[in-house]
């Protein structure tokens, strides 16, 4: 049960993050903040796949953390989230193709440590 | 008599230089927002008390506290400023920087609240710190001509 939800927190809360910067990287730089452009920017992207898909799979990411936190330890929980940082850095790498160089990598586990730690 | 040339000095374009204030910006937006974001939810949420059903009417109740209202549109502009930000930003620029509200959220609790922070904590801190402080020296996009719409 516990290894289930773990899974459930890291992998929909890394397939979130992929989708919602795939789904901006398609839109472009946003370079206009007029309330109207704002306003067509929500529309447009209220209407995106990835966003929604993103944001649904973010909701199960957050609810299954909820439940861990019900069923197991904070220091076992949270430690756990740090993960996603690491599985957001490979998965951009090889879906996004952003070019991942040793700092972006060193950083990367260095937060995840550090969120580890900071959780204990 | 030779002339003294000067120094070269690293010369970085306008746009970069667009490009990172106006990422420095926004992080700055992610990192507060979450951060007062979850200390509003928080403080709104320990006066409600445990939520345990799985009616969504007590959940709905749960906004009327002031505090919970104030955390929810805080979380709100904290997820609209983040995809603002991965508009221009890669995923493994954002995630990295933004993970610094943990470093402050402790900070938080430290100093506001005199929670105690361990050794094992402090070097949690430093661990994000010098992991945020790598990734923000990288250019932010490293898929995208510059420019956009």
């Amino acid at each position: 049960m516990i290894p289930m939800l773990a899974c459930l927190v890291v992998v929909p809360g890394a397939v979130g993050d992929l989708l919602m910067s795939a789904a901006m990287k398609k839109h472009g730089e946003i370079v206009e903040w007029s309330p109207s452009a704002v306003l067509s920017l929500a529309v447009t992207l209220g209407r995106d796949y990835y966003v929604l898909v993103g944001i649904f799979a973010m909701a199960v990411s957050f609810f299954a953390l909820m439940a861990l936190l019900s069923a197991a330890a904070l220091s076992f929980a949270v430690p756990i989230t740090a993960c996603s940082y690491v599985l957001d850095t490979a998965l951009a790498k090889y879906l996004l193709n952003e070019h991942i160089n040793w700092q972006r990598w060193a950083g990367a586990a260095l937060v995840a440590a550090g969120v580890a730690l900071l959780s204990t | 008599m030779p002339q003294l040339k000067a120094p070269a000095r690293t010369h970085i374009p306008l746009w970069q230089r667009r490009v990172f204030a106006k990422t420095l910006v926004f992080a700055l937006v992610i990192i507060t927002t979450n951060v007062l974001g979850s200390y509003a939810l928080k403080r709104g949420l320990d006066g409600v008390g445990v939520l345990k059903s799985l009616s969504p009417l007590p959940y709905i109740h749960a906004f009327a506290n002031p505090w919970v209202a104030l955390g929810v549109v805080l979380l709100i502009c904290w997820l609209c400023s983040r995809l603002a930000l991965l508009s221009w930003a890669d995923l493994t620029y954002v995630a990295p920087v933004a993970s610094t509200s943990y470093v402050l959220s402790a900070l938080v609790g430290r100093f506001w609240f005199n929670e105690s922070i361990t050794p094992a904590h402090w070097l949690g801190i430093f661990f994000i710190s010098l992991g945020a402080s790598f990734v923000a020296l990288t250019f932010p996009n490293t898929t995208r001509p510059r420019g956009g719409r």
